[in-house]
């Protein structure tokens, strides 16, 4: 059943690469942005929040839209990004990289923010009384207590970077081989005839990587809570 | 010479605490009833709250002057701080808890010292356990070695013993009774519990709604409880 063609096994390949670069630059930002809103108060704080969840409510195509003739080769930000540093987003399976990051960074942002909020602030107090300065306070106290909800941001993106469709195909389109994901690649068989046995490979690969994903992201929480609670 | 000089203002709510007192070493009760602003106190020393007005000193070094507009941040002030509450890092072992502040503060390790603290409180057979699976005394103890194992200039300890039942009560006094007799280390001891001044305390503050009442030795509580019979 899972003899696939070449060119199903790329769109698999492509499929994790695109996600897992998608997710892990995502979440730097993803860290940066929960703890603004969950520990500062500034002008614009309701601006970014509802920037950062922007993407969970607009129609996919919307934003790809938006990317399209922003990040692309004549948009503002692509026609710079191009001049001066030579990045090239449209259609290239980076562009699809950036369309996943930015569909999964709502659904990323939200558990960190809250596993932020939900920290003890006296154990920062108590780690400052020890010598430990803003970022150490931070990088030994803080993140360590907020990882269980890091793990599941980047599940939940990782899962919607792996499925996105609409966002992508708008902005980067569905080239075999450089922009032809998984979902993309399903969507090509179902539009042609004798597609159906590939699009039905591909739709139990794709059920294979959601479990793999939740289970991974189970058995980490897990880990985590063993380390804070002891066996 | 005094060792620790506190003089600070700060509103606090329904509270107007004002509060000022020298110590000269030794164990230091700041004695009162709950509300009176004793922890707001200690954590202006430690540098968490900050006054709105006032002066503190440690060992002739300012750590706080309105005034001036020095402020010395927590981190830098070197004074070991033990919370009501234990406050352990709890994805952290008890040793690696033990160990945080000499690594925050990136010094060597000294030789015996680790060891020392560690057989004075009694904890060398909890080090590889995580504090979740103390019981309320060890953790207790574990915050006052976590506390001394900085290298403080100054002990605070607010409460220690107040989230404990009287049998752990009894099982960690006398730790901090050595402790006063062998580290030498200035303390400030917060609470409400005159056995436990007469227990500790070498002179006594006493609290009351935000101002200092009294300061002077321990024929002070005799002041107290006669206040409280008045």
């Amino acid at each position: 059943m899972f003899d696939l063609s070449p060119g199903e096994w790329t769109a698999v390949a492509l499929s994790l690469r695109i996600a897992v670069v998608a997710t892990a630059c995502a979440l730097p930002f993803g860290i940066a942005v929960g703890w603004l809103l969950a520990r500062r108060d500034f002008w614009g704080k309701t601006l970014l929040d509802g920037l950062a969840h922007l993407p969970l409510v607009l129609p996919p195509v919307v934003t790809g839209y938006l990317l399209l003739i922003s990040f692309g080769r004549k948009g503002p930000i692509g026609a710079f990004l191009d001049d001066y540093f030579g990045i090239v987003f449209s259609f290239r399976w980076t562009g699809a990289a950036l369309a996943c990051g930015i569909m999964g960074f709502p659904l990323m942002v939200r558990p960190i923010r809250l596993a932020l909020e939900a920290i003890d602030r006296r154990l920062e107090d108590a780690a400052s009384t020890l010598g430990a300065n803003h970022l150490l306070v931070f990088l030994t106290v803080t993140l360590p207590l907020a990882l269980p909800g890091i793990i599941a941001g980047v599940l939940l993106c990782f899962a919607r970077a792996l499925g996105e469709f609409g966002a992508t195909i708008t902005f980067v389109s569905n080239i075999p081989g450089e922009t032809q994901t998984i979902s993309a690649l399903i969507y090509t068989l179902t539009q042609v005839p004798g597609g159906d046995a590939a699009a039905g490979r591909l739709v139990l690969i794709a059920i294979a990587l959601a479990f793999a994903a939740l289970l991974a992201s189970e058995w980490l929480a897990r880990r985590a809570a063993i380390r804070f609670h002891g066996e | 010479m005094s060792v620790l000089a506190v003089d600070v203002e700060r509103r606090l709510g329904a509270l107007d605490l004002s509060a000022r007192f020298e110590t000269t070493g030794g164990v230091t009760a700041l004695f009162g009833p709950s509300g009176a602003g004793k922890t707001s106190v200690v954590n202006m020393i430690a540098g968490l709250l900050k006054p709105d007005r006032g002066r503190i000193t440690l060992d002739g070094t300012v750590l706080f002057d309105s005034a001036k507009g020095i402020d010395v941040p927590a981190h830098r002030r070197r004074i070991g701080y033990v919370f009501q509450e234990g406050r352990l890092f709890p994805h952290l072992s008890v040793r690696q808890n033990l160990d945080y502040g000499r690594r925050m503060s990136g010094r060597p390790r000294e030789v015996g010292v680790f060891e020392r603290i560690v057989a004075l409180l009694d904890i060398g057979h909890l080090l590889d356990r995580r504090p979740g699976k103390l019981s309320g005394g060890e953790r207790q103890r574990v915050a006052v070695g976590r506390a001394l194992l900085m290298g403080p200039r100054l002990l605070l300890l607010d409460e220690p013993l107040a989230s404990l039942d009287t049998g752990h009560k009894r099982e960690i006094l006398p730790y901090l009774v050595r402790l006063r007799d062998d580290a030498g280390i200035p303390m400030v001891y917060v609470t409400h519990t005159p056995a436990e001044v007469r227990r500790i305390a070498t002179t006594v503050v006493r609290l009351d709604a935000g101002r200092v009442i009294a300061a002077g030795g321990l024929e002070l509580l005799k002041e107290a409880e006669a206040d409280a019979f008045a």
